[in-house]
């Protein structure tokens, strides 16, 4: 089976925040990892070839840096990596992104794709599903569990707001997983000795059957128009007094505002 | 609109690379370059103390004429068990404004429900419902339920279309928007019209809630965006109000995804978790479970339901159905009591757009204050027990 892992290299989002002053981002020393979601695409990729056999091959679509994310990948026991990079796809939002990536994908071969289910920098949860419709297959978003595999049909557990869907799918299937569906790997040391000789194979715009005006900036319908620091309470109110005092005025303050009673 | 560095400018002094949420300025050959990381948020114009950084505008930004000829507010209106959802109506409410403001109509597309759930949406604000009836709609199914909105905003032409960002919403709709070739903004909390363009400006939270972004689609129509539940105001329904229903009558729409069963897992408490208009919520700080019954005792008083910190949960005090922030559930009650919570920001992420926080913790330092507006510097199990018999006079018991 052709398994095929799409990773992002992200910034550690906990550790990204923004100057209210200057309204500059402040990420001095915040290290680039591999989105956490994607790890636990990678974990079930590798645990699908574990049942049934196949070649899992992870790929992104990045600056030449996210070579290191491949890598990490290949470590963890990924067969092949893909890197998608050229300034032709630089300012790409979701839209351009999944279309670049599904030619990408369409070179490659898939039975079945995963994703993590978003990207702790952007949050959107959007590249998964417009993959799929670009490869014009099925998906299943949020997975938490795959139930069956079979030569030409999976049934996994979707999660819902309210419990979740046992949903069946054809192959090929594009599915986007949670953290409930594994606990992703570490890599171990063989792994990383053949990571760091392994070859990676480099896609650039001209080695894909694309529409030049559907890639990178040209190709993306949305655009960012302003980035800002989140609003601060400004009426923040730290209360004095004995603690009976205190639970007193907070009371005042709830019953003001029509919180309480 | 493009980015770009003027090589005969830049020193390559490094203060941009820094700046850059996306990563997406290296330096090469001791110059900086902005690679396809770029999303043009232009974090990095005002720190370049060369000027070297500038905005180009390589074409007009302008909608195409044929873009002209789309008109109108739609909200796509989730249901489960043939039941409205919540969010649909706080799409109505948000719809509404959008729809004054442009001058337009707003209307609701309803599947694989009864006529008088299309009735109580226009109750709540639609000018008209897009109604499908057919078995093969009445559970969510992504390729049935992509295929026909994507064939309707074909036909009808909506200049703007929003559905709630729930797994429903998020799942589907980005498959729509990929076929449309439409922009879509995931999570939205804000919405503003730009009156001379009549583009949408959707705010969205981003890494983590850390940063605030506002995402225009200055060429493309329709605009698509998933807005975060519990953030939009419905409108008072007025059973009064008059709208139109129209009937669709869906060809047979071949599905690849099957659903075979749905399972209701979580308890009552998960569901009265996110419902909820008042959450009181306690972490590392009771020291042990003992703590809940004092936080399930105030919660009950405030007719509210019983958060935790991950902290909480990972101690066993109690079950993961009640944790909230990242890896946990997302809430924005009225009320939000954070009791012995220091805030880590994976916490903060998922409560801190509730209307109103109260923290209580021994720590004055705890960064949970940093997003309160009441704290009381303070022990939870003095403060806790004061607040109870204080409420407790208050009604009478």
């Amino acid at each position: 089976m052709n398994i095929v892992v799409c990773i992002k290299q992200v910034p550690d989002s906990a550790e990204v925040r923004i100057n209210p002053e200057t309204g500059t981002l402040i990420r001095d020393g915040v290290p680039s990892i591999i989105n956490p979601y994607d790890l636990h695409a990678i974990e079930a990729g590798l645990q699908i070839k574990k049942k049934v056999g196949g070649k899992v091959t992870v790929i992104t679509m990045g600056p030449p840096q996210a070579e290191s994310a491949l890598r990490e990948a290949l470590s963890m026991g990924a067969d092949e990596a893909v890197l998608l990079s050229d300034r032709a796809f630089a300012g790409a939002d979701t839209w351009a992104t999944a279309y670049t990536l599904s030619r990408a994908i369409k070179k490659v071969g898939a039975d079945i794709i995963i994703c993590g289910k978003q990207a702790i920098d952007g949050d959107t949860a959007q590249v998964g599903p417009e993959l799929a419709e670009f490869l014009d297959i099925p998906h299943v978003a949020y997975v938490k569990k795959i139930e069956a595999l079979k030569e030409d049909s999976i049934v996994v557990h979707r999660l819902m707001e309210e419990g979740y869907d046992v949903v069946e799918s054809s192959l090929p299937v594009l599915i986007t997983v949670v953290k409930e569906i594994n606990e992703p790997r570490l890599p171990s040391l063989r792994g990383k000795l053949r990571a760091r000789s392994a070859e990676i194979k480099k896609l650039g715009i001209k080695d894909l059957e694309v529409d030049e005006s559907f890639v990178g900036l040209k190709g993306s319908p949305t655009q960012v128009k302003r980035i800002f620091a989140p609003e601060l309470k400004k009426d923040r109110k730290i209360f004095e007094g004995t603690p009976e005092e205190q639970v007193q005025k907070l009371i005042e303050e709830l019953r003001r505002l029509g919180c309480v009673l | 609109m493009r980015i770009v560095v003027k090589k005969d400018l830049c020193t390559g002094c490094e203060t941009c690379v820094s700046s850059c949420p996306y990563t997406a300025i290296v330096i090469e050959e001791g110059r900086a370059f902005i690679t396809e990381y770029c999303q043009l948020c232009r974090a990095c114009l005002s720190v370049c103390p060369e000027g070297a950084i500038v905005e180009i505008s390589e074409e007009a930004d302008k909608v195409t004429s044929t873009s002209s000829e789309y008109r109108g507010v739609w909200v796509f209106a989730e249901q489960r068990n043939g039941k409205v959802s919540n969010v649909a109506f706080e799409l109505l409410g948000a719809g509404r404004r959008l729809a004054q403001k442009l001058g337009v109509e707003l209307s609701a597309v309803l599947f694989g429900a009864t006529k008088e759930a299309a009735e109580e949406l226009i109750k709540y604000g639609a000018d008209r419902v897009y109604l499908a009836q057919d078995p093969g709609l009445e559970k969510f199914n992504d390729e049935p339920y992509a295929r026909l909105l994507t064939s309707l905003i074909n036909t009808h032409k909506p200049e703007i279309v929003l559905a709630g960002a729930t797994p429903v919403g998020r799942s589907f709709f980005p498959r729509v928007a990929a076929a449309l070739r439409a922009g879509l903004t995931a999570d939205c909390t804000a919405f503003e019209i730009e009156p001379e363009t009549r583009n949408l400006l959707q705010t969205r939270p981003a890494f983590g809630g850390n940063i605030m972004a506002t995402i225009i689609t200055p060429s493309r129509r329709p605009q698509m965006a998933t807005v975060r539940p519990r953030v939009m105001k419905k409108l008072e329904p007025d059973p009064s109000r008059k709208g139109e229903i129209i009937f669709i009558k869906p060809d047979s729409i071949p599905s690849r995804t099957k659903v075979i069963d749905s399972i209701k897992e979580v308890s009552e408490l998960t569901v009265n978790l996110q419902e909820a208009d008042v959450i009181v919520a306690g972490g590392r700080g009771l020291g042990d479970p003992k703590g809940f019954k004092l936080i399930e005792e105030l919660a009950s008083l405030l007719g509210g339901a019983v958060g935790a910190s991950r902290a909480a949960v990972d101690a066993g005090w109690i079950s993961y159905s009640h944790q909230i922030g990242q890896t946990g559930k997302t809430v924005c009650p009225k009320l939000y009591i954070a009791c012995g919570i220091s805030g880590a920001v994976q916490h903060l992420v998922g409560m801190q757009s509730s209307d109103i926080i109260v923290a209580i913790n021994k720590n004055p330092e705890a960064p949970i204050f940093n997003v309160a507006n009441y704290g009381i510097v303070g022990d939870v199990y003095e403060i806790v027990p004061l607040l109870i018999k204080r409420i407790k006079e208050l009604k009478g018991l």
